[in-house]
This record gives C-alpha cells, structure tokens and sequence, in this order.
C-alpha cells in the first residue's frame, strides 16, 4: 500500500514537475511572442512538429541525452506540453478585446500592468485549459516512462501486461485513470469559473 | 556509429518489415475510425441532446492514457495485432467524432434555413451543404487522430503487436541507441509527414469560395 | 383570386399564443408585406407557408391546396424563399448557388445555364463576369441580389422574403427595393414579404397587412391604411411622419406663426406696453380668460389713451378695433389671397370658436413657401 501512494504521488510529482517548468517558459515565451509576431508562426510550428513526435520515440531518444530515469521523462512532458501552453497563451492574449487595452492605457496603466491587470487575467481560462491538456498528456507520458527507467505508476501496468496479471495492471491503470479524469473535470471547473463571459452572466 | 551502414545493411528486414506493420496497423486503425466516426458524428448533430453526453462520454475515454488502454485490453484480447487494433480504433474515432460534430452543428444557421427553404431533404442537405462546409473541421479531426494513433501504435509494441516500436523497446533493453533510432526517427518522421500530408489534403478540399 | 388562405391558424410555443387565430388572403400576383412590432407573429406566419414551420391548428390553402397535404419537400421548391442572413452557400459560385432548386428540379445542364444567364442579366449583372465567382467575393447588396434570384430561379408562383434588406445599408436597401417591385410586377409572381420598416412597406405593398400579438390589426392598402387607420395602435405603428399631410394644398395651420403676442384684456396699460416693447412688436391680440379673440390694439391707440385719460385702466377698455381672421383649418390659399388683396399688416388665425392659435404674416407665407419650394421644414 504504502509503495503504491508513493508512486501515485511521484506519478503526480513527475507530471505537475515538467507542466510547470513548461507553464513558466510556455506562458512567458507565448507573451513574448504576441511583441515580436513575426517569430510566432515559426515557434508554435516549432511545437507543432514537436508534438507530432510519438511519446515513446521522444523519450527513447531524450535517453540517450538525459539517460534512463525521470529527467527524461520531466523533458519529454516539457517538451509536449510547450505547443499548449504557448499556441493558447499567443492566442488568447492576442483575442483580448481591444477597447479593454484601450480603456486601460485610457487609464494610464503601464505596459507591465496593462499585462497583469488586462491582458493575463483576461487570457487565463484559455491558458489554462493549455495547462489542463499538458497535464493530462503528461500522466500518460509519465505511464510509458517506466520504459526508460522512470518512476511511476507505469511500472505495475509493465510488470502487470509482462506476466498477463490483470490485478497488478489495474494497481497501475485505477489511480493513473482517477488522476487524469479528476483533472480534467477539476481544472474544467476552474475555466469556467474564472472565464469573464460566464461571470458576468 | 561507425558502423552505421553495417547495422542498417544487418537490420534492413526487420526495419521494413516494422515499418511495414506500423504502417499497416495505424492506417486500418484511422480508416475503421473514420467509417465509424464519421456516421456517428452526423448522427449525433441530429440528436443534439444524446450528443452532449456521448462526447462527454468518448472525451472521458480520451483522458485514460495509451498504455494503460492497452494494458486493461490486454487480459481481455490477449496478445497480438487484435488486441493493439481494437485499442487504436477506439482511440482513432474521438478527434474524427468530436470534429464531425462540432464541424456540422456550428455551421451558421442561416446556411441550414436556406437549404430547407429551398426543398432540400436531409440526405441532400449533408451532401450539398453540411459536409462541404464542415469538411476541413473533419479533416483536421482525421489529421489529429492519425497523429495520435501513429504515436500510440509505437506503444502497441508492449502488446506484442510489433511495428516500430518493437525496435525502440528493444533498443532500450539492449542499450542499443543505433536500433533505438532505427525505430523512433521514422515513427517521428512518418508522424510529421502525415501530418503534412493530410493537412495539405485539407487545404486543397476546401472549397474555393471557403478558402480567404 | 386568391393565392394564399390563412383560415384560423394558430401556432403555440412553449404555451403562448404566436400567431392566434389568423384569417387571411394574399391576392395572385400582388405585393402583400406583413408588418409588425418584433413578436407580432409576422415571420413565423411567412414560415408556415412553405412549412418550415406547422401550424398549431387551422389549415394553409394555396391555389384551394390545402399545404399540410403536401410534401413539404416538394411544396418548398416550388416557392421562392429570401432570407435576412442572405445564405448564399459559400462553397458555390454565384451560379451554382443560382442552380441550386433547378438541380434538385433535375433540370438539363443548359436550361440552367441559360435560366441563370437570364437571371443576371435581368439585374444588370453581366452572367460571364459573375458566374463563376464566389460569394465571399460580392458586396452584400449583390449578394442580396443574387439571393433573390437564386429565389427566383424555377419562376415559383410564390416568393417569400424574411426581411430581405434589413440588414443593406440604406442606398443599397432602396435600390434592392426599387429592383425587386420591378420584377415582381414584370414576372407577376405573389410576393409576401416581411418587415418592421414602414418605409419599406408602403413603398413596395400593394396590400400592407399589420399584425399585432399573432393577430391582423388591419389589412389594407397603403393609401387606405394611412388615411384610415382602424386603431390607435396601427396610427402609432405607423408614426407621426406618415400621418396624412395632405399634400398640395396646405392649411393655414401650417403657414401661421404660433408666436401670436397675445394679452388679456383684464390687464393694465403699462402690462401692455412693457410686453411690446419686451417682444417688439407694435400690436397686441387682446383674448379673454379662453383665449378667445377680442380685437387688437396697437402702440399708437394705447400712447393715445395714455395721454387721454387715466393709465389705470383695463386694456380691454379701450377702443378695440375689429380684425381680419382667418379659420385655422382653411387653406393656405386663402390667407394668401386675403394678404394680397386687403394688404392688412397680419390676419389672426382662430379655430371655429375664435380660439387664437396665430397669425399669418407676409413673413409667415413667404416662409411658407420657401419651405414647399426647397424642402425646408423649418418653423414658420
């Protein structure tokens, strides 16, 4: 019992470790890019072929820099979850409505705080829904890591189709399931609660 | 790495015969997928209210990761390509289901009142109307599920299912780098040019008036 | 003849009453408009024509066809339907959205070539440069153009139209509005039409049907309509700027000066001249407590009375001349004719109880004039 609660929670710990490492960079990069727009179709196209590579080819090949172990994991899950959190970051700032900026430069806010009273407040539902999709990736990421010597719930799922043992597969596949769908739904409510259109209704 | 030719010259067979299955098993997976999203989906636009639970449903699916998708089917289908093809199917049809949906039902309305003002029937409709405007949110559904299933059909290797994640898992058994990229730099490559390729479909089956 | 026979329809949403107990014929080949404040029932009574929506209870007839023993299908191919929203398919050309009715009709290739030709050709749209466009292409007003046509195409006994211009800039609405009873009464085809713009509808109706809460306030013609509206509510519907002006001959009500300087004839010597000199004017109208003519008096008569007697005396003692008047609900005309022939310095206009509303000056008229000849509405 006591082994299965501390792989749930370095399952968790891998995936929220890479999420945010990506939700830092991704939301700082996707800001930094709705200023200097001619490099956004180049490094969300970037992304794009990024999350095009299949999980299990992307964390073989992060092995043979990182080597076996939950470094690559954590850089594979920042590497896909990158395209999320910057393509929702770029276009959600950019889909902030214009007369809200204008009112708050009417206001004389600075550049700084035009970006923190207006412009993330307005974007976050949409940044966030980024982060839900990285994270929910990122369990699954997490799950075939065990395949180059990462921790995690994936190795009962391993162990358990290596030895046809239904009952260690399930050990593995309940909580990896439970964590991703609870997500979902809990991060879900958090986007509706904080989207504007909804609270004003 | 030297020794590069010598390898690839020793391991051609098992390459393409990797490939070969990787490639048969994704594209069956997104063709059955289509044949049942695609009706599913237009069904579903005409019981909007069944719809929202099914995607709901279907999405809920989306959440459980590959290999513990494949592990619970595994001591339900046993070992083999049976087993990684029913897992990749079910896998395939959410994006091409949720995009048929959403690609017909947010047609604007005034499109729908004219074609039925006009004496179109229903079958006429989704032929004339609904399916060409919808068609490039299909076809981007199919283009993301191609993505994926390409993806996941490397992990169909753990079933026993082959393909070119066979070469991966046993590259990282063996330590093995020169075979580890024998099986993940084309799964990468043919990934990347799927996705090319279909969205290029795309582009050239969007109607001419639609494309500004 | 009649094309269209609504006989006691109804039609119930969520348990109101939309359209309550309609009774109403469309004449062959005339221009009917249903008009209406927002929820009056007039689009959804123009649905159920070609059955996108089913009446409640009642029964539809066209041409004695009773239409919920129709194929719905095939009853709306045969008539004409013109959207607000204008919905030309954007994935067609110009004149495949044209051909949509007479492919579903299975008409041969070059009957629809030759049908969608005539059919640009008759709004001054030249077939070899638009065919083959797109919409996306179009302005809206051509868009809107090609809408009706695409209407128009199997020459449909019937044509409706939701609000076909509601959403063209004001030009584009009248020359789309120019264009479509033009080919309405060349084709002679039964158009029923939907707006809330008066305007609109009294240009174009040849019967202007008002609704109200789901039912007929009143059908008539536009002339008929204006000048006898049956409620007060179609008299408000239809605004004070349509009320009956009538027309070349104006009323001395029009032409008069409301700023008539008037004074009771209980007030005093000095009142009178302090409101003269306040208004510089060098007569005043003396009325009673009703506002009823007494007479006038001018600055001569009261300095005369001034020097004469005592200055606490009414106004209305002194010597009040009789005055040239005029009845408010006479015609222009005649005050012209009185000024040019007794050449008074102004003409008190009064109603039937010698009320004083005005005057009428030689200003007022010239004013007057000036308004008829330059459009003018300036006040008199």
């Amino acid at each position: 019992m006591d082994e299965l609660i501390s792989k749930t929670l370095s399952h968790l710990f891998i995936s929220l470790g890479g999420v945010s490492i990506s939700a830092v960079v991704g939301i700082t990069l996707g800001v930094l890019l709705t200023r200097i727009s001619f490099l956004s179709a180049f490094v969300i196209g970037f992304s794009e072929i990024l999350q095009t590579v299949p999980s299990l080819a992307m964390l073989a090949i992060l092995m043979m820099f990182f080597g076996l172990g939950n470094p690559t994991a954590m850089m594979a899950i920042f590497l896909y979850s990158l395209l999320p959190v910057v393509r929702n970051t770029y276009t959600a700032m950019r889909g902030v409505d214009s007369s809200l900026l204008e009112a708050g430069k009417g206001m004389g806010m600075s550049r700084w705080q035009l970006l923190f009273l207006v412009e993330i407040p307005n974007a976050f539902p949409v940044i966030l829904s980024g982060i839900r999709v990285s994270l929910i990736t990122a369990y699954g990421i997490v799950t075939i890591a065990v395949l180059v010597g990462g921790g995690g719930l994936g190795g009962y799922i391993y162990r358990g189709t290596q030895t046809v043992n239904i009952g260690m597969i399930l050990k593995g596949a309940i909580p990896i399931c439970l964590m991703a769908v609870g997500t979902d739904f809990l991060l879900n409510k958090v986007e509706k609660k904080t989207s504007i259109e909804k609270r004003g209704k | 790495m030297s020794d590069l030719p010598i390898f690839l010259q020793r391991n051609w067979g098992t390459f393409v015969n990797a490939l070969g299955t990787h490639l048969k098993l994704s594209f069956s997976a997104v063709a059955i997928g289509i044949c049942i999203a695609v009706p599913t989906g237009i069904l579903l636009t005409r019981f909007p209210k069944a719809a929202k639970k099914v995607l709901a449903g279907v999405g809920v699916l989306q959440t459980v990761p590959s290999m513990v998708m494949f592990g619970l089917a595994m001591p339900l289908l046993g070992i083999g390509i049976r087993t990684a093809l029913v897992v990749l199917i079910i896998y395939s049809i959410l994006p091409i289901l949720r995009n048929t949906y959403t690609g017909i039902s947010e047609i604007p309305e005034k499109y729908i009142i004219a074609a039925r003002g006009m004496g179109m029937n229903g079958f006429q409709m989704l032929m004339r109307v609904e399916l060409p405007l919808a068609g490039s949110v299909i076809i981007s559904g199919i283009q993301l599920s191609a993505v994926y299933i390409i993806s996941w059909t490397t992990i169909a290797a753990l079933v026993g299912a082959g393909g070119l994640g066979d070469l991966i898992y046993t590259g990282i058994m063996t330590y093995n780098y020169s075979m580890i990229l024998l099986g993940a730099a084309p799964a990468s490559i043919l990934a990347v040019l799927t996705s090319l390729l279909i969205g290029w479909l795309a582009r050239i089956a969007t109607p001419r008036g639609l494309r500004m | 003849m009649v094309k269209i026979k609504f006989q006691n329809v109804r039609k119930v949403y969520n348990g109101t009453d939309v359209v309550d107990n309609l009774n109403l014929e469309v004449a062959t080949g005339k221009f009917t408009v249903l008009i209406g404040p927002s929820g009056c029932g007039k689009t959804t009574t123009l649905k159920m024509v070609n059955r996108l929506v089913d009446p409640s209870a009642g029964e539809i007839f066209i041409e004695g066809k009773n239409i919920s023993d129709l194929n719905p299908v095939d009853l709306r191919r045969r008539i004409g339907y013109v959207i607000q929203q204008i919905g030309l398919f954007p994935n067609m050309t110009i004149a495949q959205n044209i051909e949509v009715v007479p492919r579903l009709l299975h008409w041969p290739k070059q009957k629809r070539l030759d049908r969608t030709a005539e059919l640009l050709s008759m709004v001054g749209m030249d077939p070899q440069q638009f065919m083959n466009r797109y919409p996306s292409e179009l302005s809206g007003g051509q868009q809107q153009r090609i809408g009706v046509l695409r209407a128009l195409a199997v020459e449909p006994p019937i044509l409706l139209m939701d609000e076909p211009f509601g959403a063209l800039d004001p030009i584009t609405r009248e020359s789309l509005q120019d264009e479509i009873k033009k080919l309405q009464m060349k084709l002679g085809v039964t158009v029923l039409f939907v707006t809330h713009d008066m305007d609109e509808a009294i240009k174009l109706a040849d019967m202007i049907v008002l609704m109200r809460e789901g039912q007929v306030e009143q059908a008539a013609s536009p002339e008929k309509l204006l000048s006898d509206p049956v409620s007060d509510f179609v008299q408000e519907f239809i605004g004070k700027k349509h009320l009956p002006t009538n027309y070349d001959v104006e009323s001395v009500w029009e032409i008069m000066n409301p700023n008539a300087v008037t004074i009771a004839k209980t007030k005093g010597i000095n009142e009178s001249i302090a409101l003269m000199n306040k208004r510089n004017v060098d007569s005043l109208i003396i009325v009673d407590e009703n506002r009823k003519l007494e007479g006038i008096v001018s600055v001569e008569e009261i300095r005369a009375a001034g020097r004469q007697e005592s200055r606490i005396r009414r106004i209305g003692d002194l010597g009040i001349r009789q005055v040239p008047t005029i009845n408010i609900h006479s015609q222009a005309r005649d005050a012209f004719d009185l000024i040019v022939n007794e050449n008074p310095r102004f003409i008190v206009a009064v109603d039937d109880e010698d009320i004083v509303y005005g005057i009428v000056t030689k200003t007022s008229l010239v004013k007057a004039l000036a308004g008829v000849v330059w459009g003018d509405e300036t006040d008199v």
